[in-house]
């Protein structure tokens, strides 16, 4: 719109200075922790989790929950953002980060994108360039407890950086591929990327 | 993929009292775009100084309506955008809608087969526009509701469900679990398994599941579901609010 439109009597809530500099555009602060998933959330028994990390790599790695517990860990504080609007501000996980991980591979000179999966089926795309130099960590502790069920836990991909859709809930595994394939919401018409500072919502955004 | 989605200048052309809390909004809007009934439109409101702010709200109107959508929107406590639309907004304002959004919680009468509909308090208005989309085309297929509201006056469109139950055949369960009227012979209490198996009983045992709802409400009885063993690929949710735990 070349003019920008003014709703009629709308003030609104001023977030303070502080947090204007760390609330993406389009997005309110909120204290709570919603949750949003697009079907029933899944119970996996410790002892039949694994993690995988496959796909363009020599030779793919399958943790055991003990094993990827074992991993050197850390904690993280990090803003996060929903696209359906919530921002929450200084969430404290607990986990290992992607580079770690990634270090436990031999990577195809061809891997480009990485394609998280889920219990339940859930898939997300990410370039790998969103995924390393610890822009990305896998959490199984939030707030200092274990991560619930309804959060994505036992454990679930966290990536700060982009809408909270990238970060899949109930994570076993990523596989490294060359091509592009776009993930669940992706699929449904969600930005392929989904960078909250750019607003990217929506395919075309 | 699809185009972008442009942000439209819509005409509120009426507001209706659903409950206390609730509200339903009438948007003609400029261009329409096919919808699906349980997709959503973002709503943008913008300051004289250009802060904006913006929330999704589910299409509660048929989706064979042209020209317009119906959001019907409940106005929480601390919401800055809800309490907006229901305190300042009257009839012949403007608000900026961009939409139809998502395309995973959703029915289409054509091919759509049986459905299974859980709602608790404004979770019912996306199954809403599924119950009256499947009333406007004429669809035979088996079609229940399990609704849970606070008390009698929280039952956002009590009336228009007892028209779609006794005219269309849906199969339309309350549960109140707050109060109830003298006289009430719907459920009494929070959705739980026993509840579940009696309107499961009820249903097309093919019937796809939808659930909209508080997200205590949306994983109970979404952990019911499967618990009694049916396949969780099945049941499609959206939830709002945080666990509450």
């Amino acid at each position: 719109m070349a003019e920008r439109f003014v709703t009629r009597g709308f003030v609104g809530r001023r977030n303070t200075a502080e947090d204007r500099e760390r609330i993406p555009p389009g997005q309110y602060l909120t204290t709570d922790f919603p949750v949003l998933s697009a079907g029933p959330t899944p119970h996996t028994p410790l002892t039949d989790w694994t993690f995988a990390l496959g796909g363009l790599v020599r030779q793919p790695v399958i943790w055991t929950w003990d094993q990827f517990l074992a991993l050197p860990s850390q904690d993280f504080n990090v803003d996060i953002s929903c696209v359906t609007k919530w921002t929450k501000l200084d969430t404290r996980w607990h986990g290992v980060s992607l580079d770690i991980l990634l270090e436990h591979v031999d990577l195809d000179t061809r891997a480009q994108f990485a394609i998280a999966f889920s219990d339940g089926g859930y898939t997300t795309n990410l370039p790998i360039p969103d995924l390393v130099n610890g822009q990305a960590f896998i959490a199984w502790q939030y707030d200092g407890g274990p991560l619930p069920p309804p959060h994505g836990g036992p454990a679930r991909l966290v990536v700060p950086h982009l809408y909270f859709w990238k970060s899949a809930k109930w994570v076993r595994g990523i596989r490294l591929v060359e091509q592009d394939q776009r993930g669940f919401w992706e699929g449904l018409g969600y930005h392929n990327r989904g960078d909250p500072w750019k607003e990217q919502r929506y395919d075309g955004d | 993929m699809t185009a972008t989605l442009e942000w439209q200048l819509a005409t509120v052309t009426a507001i209706r009292d659903e409950t206390p809390r609730v509200k339903t909004f009438t948007l003609s809007l400029p261009a329409e775009l096919p919808h699906l009934a349980g997709q959503h439109y973002d709503l943008r409101l913008t300051a004289a100084d250009g802060y904006q702010a913006q929330r999704s709200y589910s299409i509660a109107s048929d989706p064979t309506l042209a020209g317009q959508i119906e959001l019907t929107i409940e106005r929480l406590a601390d919401g800055e955008v809800s309490a907006f639309m229901h305190d300042v907004v009257v009839p012949g304002d403007r608000v900026e809608v961009r939409g139809p959004i998502g395309g995973y919680l959703v029915w289409n009468a054509d091919g759509g087969g049986p459905i299974l509909l859980i709602a608790g308090g404004s979770g019912i208005v996306p199954l809403m526009a599924m119950a009256r989309h499947r009333a406007s085309t004429g669809s035979h297929v088996q079609a229940t509701l399990l609704y849970s509201s606070r008390s009698r006056e929280d039952i956002i469109y009590f009336d228009e469900l007892q028209r779609l139950h006794s005219g269309d055949a849906l199969g339309v369960f309350h549960t109140l679990t707050r109060s109830q009227p003298p006289g009430w012979t719907g459920y009494s209490r929070r959705i739980d398994g026993a509840m579940l198996e009696e309107v499961l009983a009820k249903s097309d045992p093919a019937a796809a599941i939808f659930i909209c709802g508080p997200t205590p409400l949306v994983e109970g009885a979404a952990e019911g579901l499967v618990g009694v063993g049916l396949a969780p690929g099945r049941i499609r949710t959206e939830r709002f609010g945080s666990t509450g735990s």
